[in-house]
């Protein structure tokens, strides 16, 4: 079976990794009722979307 | 090249694809609002549009044509009615298409699609109405029982 010749060295290995970074999700304030949403989304929180249109809204129990 | 590729098969024969769309229309006419995948939720626009327009035609044909991909005829006889008479002078984009999170489980992105100028009492009327009439009924009884114990 194919093996490594050689062990691969910190900076080989990390050279490596430098393209492995995740970006963090994007998140904005609700204009409505401020709690953090995607952007381009319809607010989980109060369903709001493009400040006035409500749509979904979550009646609490 | 991407020719060709405007529509999505979502992993189905036509006539499947044809029947869940079939349904899919048929729940959004009804309710005005639905939240299902983003995916189908834009391929949805182009059927809801199509009948939309069929009801706007009003002729018998496209009637039968509407009826026929429908098979609900509660659903076409409002088309043709309050939905044709409300989009007489929009022409086109019926539909709009609001991201809305990611579903729990499969993480699939989800979207509302609503009817452009929908009636908000229009969504879940049927449920609503019933629970109403069995609050009213329990309420009836209620009376009647404690009337009885009354009596005797």
């Amino acid at each position: 079976m194919a093996t490594p010749k050689k062990k691969v060295s910190k900076s080989r290995r990390d050279m490596r990794r430098s393209h492995d970074a995740l970006t963090p999700n994007a998140y904005q304030e609700c204009p409505n009722c401020g709690e953090l949403k995607r952007p381009h989304h319809v607010c989980p929180k109060c369903g709001q979307y493009d400040g006035k249109d409500v749509v979904a809204q979550k009646v609490a129990k | 090249m991407r020719h060709g590729d405007a529509h999505k098969k979502f992993s189905m024969p036509k006539s499947q694809r044809r029947a869940l769309f079939s349904n899919l229309t048929g729940a959004l006419l009804t309710h005005e609002q639905i939240t299902i995948t983003l995916t189908r939720a834009k391929e949805l626009r182009t059927f809801a549009d199509k009948m939309i327009t069929y009801a706007k035609k009003g002729d018998l044909n496209s009637r039968r044509l509407a009826a026929g991909f429908l098979r609900n005829n509660e659903v076409v006889s409002k088309l043709f009615s309050t939905l044709a008479e409300r989009y007489k002078e929009r022409n086109g984009g019926y539909t709009r298409v609001l991201k809305s999170g990611f579903r729990y489980g499969d993480c699939a992105p989800m979207a509302v699609i609503e009817l452009v100028d929908r009636d908000v009492n229009a969504k879940g009327a049927k449920d609503l109405a019933r629970v109403a009439a069995e609050k009213a009924a329990a309420a009836e009884a209620e009376k009647t029982e404690g009337e009885v114990a009354e009596n005797k």
